[in-house]
């Protein structure tokens, strides 16, 4: 540092500012550390970024829309430009929303701007949950940072419908009408907590005061929080990478953050703030004038929650109804209890297969180097079943929308899907294991033969052969590198008992490596060459 | 408990119940006869007797096979006595009489009359019996209120049509028609009969002011696209959220690809 100041002196102003800056603050220590972080390269580790940019494009939009909407529900008399609400009695919120749409200069496209930025936030972040859990990403060390992930998740989905429940419209009225009938719907504390919530009987005059403070202040900070301890985590573990000549679970093959990352990734930025504007530019999202000021008693056909709130929905439509016990003076609606249920054990089941993996596994190993979902098929398998089970949930909040769009008959399209939430689970696990195990197979026979090449030579002593032509080595290390494990039998332990913990981790680890396709190893590979040579 | 029994006691004579009933046929069917009073209380008709013949000869070699041969309806179709001009008009000019297939609900096409056509089998029905003639006011959009028709629309028909008469789903494959098309005259019809799966909305229920309303709301939300682009066909957020995964993060991912694509 100290002939750093020397030979700053004649680098002009950029040298000047650069030395100023890192005598007070230390910049070259923090750019020398931070700088030469090195990212792999591949585009599936951009869809976390494209969930942080429309983080950054919400804040920005949503900052200039705290500047004009109202949070009140004092009722006031429509005085605005859109004529069909002319004269109509509605709250200051929804009355400050259709001025915002339009009357504020620029106010339609901001509003547009933030409410498709919401869906692609959650999108992207549930893309990028998806290729980290099946690549094998979340295993040690970040399986906390996998529940960091899950966390930020669920927050866009709390900042999601806090958001779309300020308007006031009758939308997101019939919304917050379902959050209060499945809040009552707990048993004794439900009414309490649906009091206390709304300030009194619902609607009433709080809600949405109330919900604005959690979602500019609370649910926005948290996730500020989370996206800090996510960033934070990336950097203390470094990025993983998938397997290749040279990479390793000990290093990181990629290109600096100073200056290849940086350019890239603010590039990037743009490129997701310009689709989200071209898209709020030219197609309309949540049209509240067309629904009206919140009125309690009607409820529009088509009334559905933004997607990632849908899934949630589904299984409140696909719960089998009549299902209802009375203990004491509290009736117990399992058709509002089973969906709770069902939600909450999805979502801690999704928070926890690292730990769950883990424990089957007894694998304490770092893990730096990304699996091929083939080369996992149980966990890919379990994988699509989870995503088959969301996506009928999730398909099941549109069952009014499929039964009109595909001339179907709504009551068969719903008891279609309750067989589908049981099934196609269990035929996807099947049908994916099944899957990976031939593409493992078929991995197999590409090193160890080549590829067919279709070139079919006769022999001097008259045999006929397909010439196999054999893989690069850089090719086929991608195809050998991975870990195998063997199912672990129950051990002992220091009593010489067996116990029943260690059972059923010998179940479970049975249940997920008893089918399972070795890879290459070095022997069996000579002896493929040297059979070649025979030929 | 044997003093109050005993004070009550004209509530458990033999004639309490008798008397109860009949007191409600009264107030019901009283309430019934007053009501139709209003609804059938113009009945004056604008056809010939010419247009009631050759309505009768359309009727007989298209409608008569499903309806029967004096309207009085089949096992396979409704009697058609007293639905009266302005049911059928709307039936017909929407071209879901007479229909294609039998199924859950008849579907709209082009329709298979002319309007002459469809006159001269109005009168006939009309003929046979009094019922809601095809309405000739309160149809000009531009004369009500939009605003009052908008709330009064959320409140009677959003349920089923969509905010915005986009249409909806009813049980067993059948489904509320969208309105994005319709015209005042169909839409005043279908209010005033009832088509199909719908309830009838009639001059006691809406008044024909009230009818004028919702024209004039429908016709403004047909007549004015949405301010913020394309209206992904006004279903609501399902359109909304597959659009954001399939275009947005689709061509998101797209150029991610483009972007860590090596260059050759």
């Amino acid at each position: 540092m100290s002939n750093a100041t020397a030979k700053a002196k004649k680098g002009g102003f950029l040298a000047g500012t650069a030395n100023y800056l890192d005598e007070r603050v230390g910049v070259a220590g923090i750019l020398k550390e931070f700088g030469r972080k090195v990212f792999p390269d591949h585009w599936s580790f951009m869809l976390g970024e494209v969930a942080l940019y429309s983080f950054l494009v919400l804040l920005l939009s949503g900052t200039f829309l705290t500047f004009w909407f109202q949070p009140a529900m004092t009722p006031v008399i429509y005085d605005g430009v859109y004529g069909p609400l002319k004269g109509a009695s509605m709250s200051v919120a929804y009355a400050s929303t259709l001025d915002i749409s339009f009357e504020v200069r620029g106010g339609l496209l901001f509003r547009q701007i933030h409410h498709w930025s919401a869906l692609l936030f959650v999108a992207s972040a549930g893309l990028h949950m998806l290729r980290v859990f099946f690549t094998g990403a979340f295993r040690k060390p970040r399986e906390i940072n996998w529940v960091v992930g899950f966390g930020l998740f669920v927050l866009g989905m709390a900042g999601g419908f806090t958001g779309y429940s300020l308007p006031d419209d009758l939308l997101s009225g019939n919304g917050l009408r379902i959050i209060d009938g499945m809040i009552k719907g707990v048993p004794w504390i439900g009414s309490y907590i649906s009091s206390l919530l709304f300030g009194g009987e619902f609607p009433g005059e709080s809600i949405v005061a109330r919900l604005y403070s959690l979602h500019i202040m609370i649910v926005p900070a948290l996730i500020l929080v989370f996206v800090a301890i996510h960033l934070f985590t990336v950097v203390i573990h470094k990025h993983t990478h998938y397997s290749g000549p040279g990479r390793r679970d000990d290093n990181v093959v990629g290109y600096p953050l100073m200056p290849v990352y940086v350019a890239k990734a603010g590039g990037f930025f743009f490129i997701v703030f310009g689709v989200i504007a071209l898209v709020a530019a030219n197609v309309t999202i949540n049209p509240v004038w067309n629904y009206g000021g919140y009125d309690p008693s009607p409820v529009s056909a088509g009334t559905q929650p933004d997607w990632y709130i849908g899934w949630l929905d589904g299984a409140l439509r696909l719960a089998p109804t009549h299902l209802e016990f009375v203990i004491g003076h509290n009736t117990l609606s399992m058709n509002i209890l089973l969906p709770l249920v069902v939600g909450i054990l999805f979502s801690v089941l999704v928070a926890a297969y690292p730990f769950f993996e883990a424990w089957v596994t007894g694998d304490k190993r770092e893990h730096h180097v990304l699996d091929r979902p083939r080369n996992a098929p149980t966990r890919t398998a379990i994988g699509v079943a989870g995503m088959t089970f969301y996506a009928v949930l999730w398909a099941g909040a549109a069952t009014d929308l499929l039964a009109t769009n595909f001339k179907l008959s709504l009551n068969q399209v719903l008891s279609t899907m309750q067989i589908m939430l049981i099934v196609l689970p269990i035929l996807g696990y099947i049908i994916t294991k099944r899957t990976c195990l031939s593409l493992q197979r078929k991995d197999r026979e590409i090193v160890l033969h080549g590829r067919e090449t279709g070139r079919i030579i006769r022999m001097p002593h008259g045999e006929y052969i397909e010439v196999h032509e054999p893989l690069e080595e850089f090719e086929a290390w991608k195809l050998i590198d991975f870990k195998d494990y063997a199912p672990t039998l129950a051990r002992p332990n220091a009593k010489g008992k067996i116990t029943i913990r260690a059972r059923i981790r010998s179940g479970f680890s049975k249940f997920y490596f008893e089918d399972r396709v070795a890879p290459v190893n070095a022997l069996e590979l000579k002896a493929a060459h040297d059979h070649k040579e025979i030929h | 408990m044997a003093i109050k029994r005993n004070k009550n006691n004209a509530r458990r004579s033999p004639y309490a119940a008798i008397l109860v009933i009949l007191a409600g046929l009264l107030v019901s069917g009283g309430g019934y006869a007053a009501a139709n009073a209003v609804v059938s209380a113009k009945s004056e008709t604008p056809y010939s007797a010419q247009d009631i013949k050759t309505g009768n000869q359309l009727f007989l070699a298209n409608c008569a096979s499903c309806h029967g041969r004096n309207a009085e309806g089949t096992k396979a179709a409704p009697s058609l006595i007293g639905v009266g001009a302005a049911s059928v008009d709307f039936q017909v000019s929407t071209g879901r009489m007479p229909g294609a297939a039998s199924g859950p609900q008849l579907m709209d096409k082009p329709a298979q009359f002319t309007e002459q056509q469809i006159k001269q089998l109005a009168a006939y029905v009309a003929s046979l019996a009094p019922g809601p003639a095809v309405p000739t006011s309160n149809l000009d959009p531009t004369a009500g209120n939009s605003t009052r028709g908008g709330e009064l629309f959320r409140i009677n028909c959003a349920m089923c049509h969509n905010a915005v008469g986009a249409g909806g789903a009813l049980t067993e494959g059948k489904w509320a028609a969208s309105l994005r098309e319709a015209s005042p005259k169909e839409i005043y019809e279908a209010m005033l009969t009832g088509p199909q799966n719908m309830p009838v909305f009639n001059d006691a229920n809406l008044t024909p002011k009230d009818k004028q309303d919702i024209i004039s709301y429908l016709t403004y939300v047909q007549n004015n696209p949405s301010a913020g682009g394309d209206e992904l066909a006004n279903l609501g957020p399902v359109a909304e959220g597959l659009f954001a995964w399939i275009f947005m993060l689709g061509g998101i991912v797209a150029i991610t690809i483009w972007l860590g694509a090596k260059s050759n």
